[in-house]
């Protein structure tokens, strides 16, 4: 089973199960886990699925495309590992993926 | 003030707001919308124009915005009214439980009096976001603007606009000439804007007539409500302080269930709850539809919303029409209802 593990902005993390195929947002609210929003319901339109990929992750998940860098625009405190989690989709390669939520979303 | 009155106000021009105008129509019952958007649509309009839908009954796939001018087209034959651009801020319960009538007041001095409301406000009203800087809430209304009422205020000001969209560049544009200097800060050197207007802020800039900082805002400086500076962190890692008098963050819009909250209905979670008979709230003749209420086996999604409004019509005509009985009737079949539609 492919897990994804999301640390908060004070620490604390989290390590859930990730169904291949779906999207490190759905992951995130399937398991409830807090500090993704979610607003747009996965659209890439809301930018409050905002996370940070961890530095060693930034390379297996990729870059982000044209239309989630100018979605970024709406979100806070962007870095260059700032990706929104509805444009990361779960596959074997991500499996201990570790992201990182923002202290704010919208 | 401008005094108005209806039979019904629909509080929100989403998708379901809008087929509530037609479910309202067709019993003969008038409405008026309101939506914080310049435009009717809701999140449809203004979230995702061009994405697919793919579970709207009869429609295999429909675009979001195909959808809105669709229902545009279905509620026409009713001419609701629409007022757009403006916020609900207060309501006033006037009736009684048995006779309920109400009195809404929008943020643009109109108040509009009905005998049901049905609030259908999706995920509450946009509103702009607001970054996350510390003390920003003082500054806000004096210092620190999300939208511009008063050009004049920023007259011989030191601006600071925050962001890459067509808001951020067109206010740029338009109070370059008012401002003493304007700065535009974005996190990046690409914007998702209107060429002609990132081609006119360049000319700008080079011309030393306005800044461009690459970079992000990190705190704010001043005092009173009034800002003397931001410290700003540039892409290249240089933090530095800027001066200015003014900032305007453009940041999008999220959603927030505002003033509704404090109509006192009951609240769950910032839904309200609602019976599935009526789709009605703790205050009788205040229903809730679409992704507003919550219910047990409540779904988000807009083919429940429809239903959800055909049935709240159902009991608004009781309040709208005390005395007249209500009987079912098919659109395929009845020439009343098709005469309503301009049909027959």
């Amino acid at each position: 089973m492919t897990k994804v593990t999301f640390i908060d902005a004070s620490g604390q993390s989290r390590t859930v199960e990730a169904q291949l195929g779906s999207t490190v947002m759905e992951t995130a609210l399937r398991n409830s886990v807090p500090g993704i929003e979610a607003e747009c319901g996965g659209a890439c339109a809301c930018a409050t699925c905002h996370v940070y990929v961890a530095p060693e992750w930034t390379e297996a998940t990729g870059k982000a495309s044209q239309m989630e860098e100018d979605m970024l625009d709406f979100a806070f405190e962007v870095r260059p590992n700032s990706r929104l989690s509805c444009q990361i989709k779960v596959r074997e390669a991500l499996d201990g993926l570790v992201v990182t939520t923002p202290g704010k979303q919208g | 003030m401008n005094e108005l009155s209806t039979d019904v106000v629909i509080v929100g021009a989403g998708p379901i707001g809008l087929f509530a105008v037609f479910e309202l129509g067709l019993l003969d019952i008038r409405s008026h919308l309101i939506d914080i958007l310049p435009k009717p649509g809701g999140q449809c309009a203004e979230l995702y124009p061009e994405k697919p839908i793919y579970d709207i009954p009869g429609f295999p796939v429909i675009s979001g915005q195909e959808l809105v001018d669709n229902l545009m087209k279905q509620i026409h034959p009713f001419g609701p009214k629409f007022h757009l651009g403006e916020m609900v801020e207060r309501m006033e319960v006037l009736g009684t439980p048995d006779e309920p009538l109400f009195r809404v007041a929008t943020d643009n001095d109109k108040t509009i009096e009905a005998k049901a409301l049905f609030i259908a406000a999706g995920g509450g009203s946009f509103q702009a976001k607001k970054p996350p800087l510390a003390g920003l809430d003082a500054y806000e209304n004096r210092s620190v603007f999300y939208s511009i009422r008063k050009m004049e205020h920023f007259r011989d000001r030191r601006v600071v606009i925050v962001g890459g969209g067509d808001s951020a560049l067109d206010w740029v544009l338009n109070l370059h000439p008012v401002a003493s200097r304007v700065t535009l800060i974005h996190r990046r050197d690409a914007f998702r804007a209107a060429p002609h207007s990132v081609n006119a802020m360049r000319a700008l800039v080079a011309a030393g007539a306005m800044d461009f900082v690459l970079g992000q805002v990190t705190t704010l400086k001043g005092e009173n409500g009034q800002l003397s500076a931001l410290t700003v962190r540039k892409e290249d890692g240089e933090i530095y302080d800027l001066a200015c008098d003014d900032m305007m963050p453009f940041f999008g819009l999220t959603m927030k269930l505002g003033p509704i909250a404090g109509w006192g209905l009951n609240l769950h979670e910032n839904l309200i709850p609602v019976d599935t008979a009526k789709f009605e709230s703790s205050v009788p003749g205040i229903f809730a539809i679409g992704d507003i209420n919550t219910y047990p086996g409540k779904l988000k999604l807009i083919l429940s919303g429809f239903h959800e409004a055909t049935l709240a019509a159902q009991r608004a005509h009781h309040y709208v029409y005390p005395n007249k009985k209500l009987t079912f009737q098919y659109t395929t079949s009845s020439t009343s209802l098709q005469r309503k539609l301009g049909v027959s």
